[in-house]
């Protein structure tokens, strides 16, 4: 069901785990819906991405496009890494299966919501990156409004 | 390889095979002709129907062959509704159901029929008392199911017998997870309906039957020839009817053995999990389960992840996470028993045969213990909740 390259990626995972005092944080998705990643970003002075690394509770394809998409941002610059489209991610992956398109769209709500921390923590904008919608502390309420 | 996933099928038996095979390359008559090359496979599904109705204690004239579980459960609940309509246009069945009768409830709701989903306890049990409130003037049928396919609770079939008929409303029961694997009488149970499939016990895929009791007027389900009394026509499939008989020989003949042996299995792989294993769950009733069934949710981490690492070990599994079942929702099981969504998305499901081993659940238990932290390592929840007991 999955290509070798998504199942590269869900085996040998790269830049997982944390980032000590990263420049930004963002987490998407909902334990709902059984897909949550968490993106940590060190961006130096320059705006330049330093390290990327991915914390993923969700399937193989969740773990497979946290960790392509760290991978595509690495040493990008923040208008640069404004550009990985969840298309990217899954073209770089040689595709996914329909039903878990939406996780490549959550690694790419993940590093705007990640841009947008670092962008909130340093008092600037960043063109074109709009507040993030897919929190997961909205899904957490959502939750808990229906339980 | 390590199969741990019975309850979605099963090797079919070398026994069956071989009962099966001359009815495919030497007694290919059709049932129906005159000539003795159709009769001898007339003969043999008359004998897997004395055969197969003598396992749970029925007539033979009340068993009719199907294409499968699904297809039973359908026909049961169409023709029950369709033929008591003039009585009332009301069933009750229970959350847990396999899709087979949910989804046919649903199709019926949209029909003119109504259904209650009686709500179950946290084991997967239904309440009698529940079950007593939810009856109405004009409920027709009854619908639980033996035992659950994904926790493995056995329902109290017996009690739930006994108020239907004291209510003069038709019982059904999908036994598909139970025929062959434990004891059933539909005479002392009162089930007037019952489901059952022969892959779930070492038979062929394509072959199920219905039990229909006597007396219970049903419509036909499929028109055509003769076959089935003309309830369901076609011509038979011979050597998967021979197969299911055979399968239900061999169940019944180890049956006592094969329990024994599954449970001794299923609470020593419980037991290991859940001492060598933290934040796990057991999900289901402890006694009152399937023998070789064993679901257990760990927590922070997500099912289908755990179902691809452990395949790359050689362990075949299966798991009630959304992933897995190709929409947004988790176990519709898992739900009614009050799992929380990531809970349930976190479950496994192990279901064992009379052919696993103790080494191979040790194999499993340490395999399960490295994925079940390296997944850990990676989740956001997990990060959360040690945050957490830290503050």
């Amino acid at each position: 069901m999955y290509s070798e390259k998504v199942m590269d990626h869900f085996q040998n995972p790269r830049n997982m785990g944390e980032i000590e005092n990263a420049s930004g944080v963002g987490t998407v998705g909902n334990a709902k819906c059984g897909d949550i990643m968490r993106i940590f970003l060190d961006i130096d002075e320059g705006g330049v991405i330093r390290e990327a690394k991915f914390k993923t509770f969700g399937c193989g394809a969740a773990v497979a496009t946290s960790s392509m998409a760290t991978e595509l941002v690495r040493g990008k610059t923040v208008q640069e890494a404004l550009q990985v489209t969840n298309k990217a991610v899954m073209e770089a992956l040689d595709g996914l299966p329909p039903v878990k398109v939406h996780c490549s769209l959550l690694a790419e709500e993940a590093i705007h919501a990640a841009l947008w921390d670092y962008a909130e923590k340093h008092g600037i904008a960043i063109e074109g990156l709009e507040k993030p919608k897919n929190d997961i502390h909205e899904g957490e309420e959502e939750g808990g409004e229906e339980g | 390889m390590i199969y741990l996933d019975n309850a979605a099928t099963t090797k079919t038996a070398p026994e069956v095979v071989e009962a099966m095979l001359p009815y495919f390359t030497e007694c290919y008559g059709n049932p129906s002709a005159i000539y003795s090359l159709g009769s001898a496979g007339k003969k043999a599904i008359s004998e897997a129907r004395r055969t197969i109705a003598g396992a749970i204690g029925a007539k033979q004239e009340e068993i009719y062959f199907t294409a499968g579980g699904t297809e039973a459960d359908n026909w049961a609940l169409k023709a029950v509704a369709e033929s008591c309509s003039a009585r009332g246009r009301h069933i009750i069945t229970t959350k847990i159901e396999h899709h087979a009768v949910l989804h046919t409830c649903r199709y019926l709701e949209k029909n003119g029929y109504q259904v209650t989903y009686l709500d179950v306890d946290e084991y997967g049990l239904v309440d009698l008392d529940v079950l007593r409130a939810a009856i109405r003037p004009d409920t027709i049928l009854i619908s639980v199911m033996f035992a659950n396919n994904e926790i493995g609770t056995v329902e109290p079939v017996r009690e739930i017998g006994k108020l239907s008929r004291e209510r003069g409303i038709l019982f059904h029961t999908d036994a598909v997870q139970a025929f062959g694997q434990i004891p059933i009488d539909v005479e002392e149970m009162n089930i007037d309906l019952l489901s059952a499939s022969a892959h779930k016990l070492n038979g062929p895929k394509g072959a199920g039957m219905l039990y229909v009791r006597s007396g219970v007027k049903i419509r036909s389900f499929i028109h055509g020839g003769a076959q089935e009394r003309s309830r369901r026509a076609g011509t038979e499939n011979v050597p998967g009817i021979v197969g299911f008989a055979a399968a239900v020989r061999r169940a019944l003949r180890i049956m006592e053995e094969k329990t024994a042996k599954e449970k001794a299995l299923r609470d020593y792989l419980i037991g290991q999990i859940e001492t060598q294993i933290p934040y796990c769950r057991l999900n289901g009733h402890r006694e009152k389960r399937l023998p070789g069934n064993v679901n257990v949710s760990f927590q922070f981490i997500e099912g289908e992840s755990l179902l691809i690492m452990l395949d790359m070990k050689g362990i075949c599994a299966s798991s009630g996470s959304a992933c897995t079942s190709g929409s947004l929702d988790p176990s519709h099981v898992l739900l009614a028993i009050g799992l929380r969504h990531e809970e349930a998305h976190g479950s496994l499901r192990m279901t064992l045969s009379e052919e696993n081993t103790k080494e191979e659940m040790d194999i499993v238990v340490e395999q399960l213990k490295q994925i079940v932290n390296r997944l850990r390592d990676m989740s956001p929840l997990y990060e959360d909740f040690l945050k957490s007991q830290k503050g």
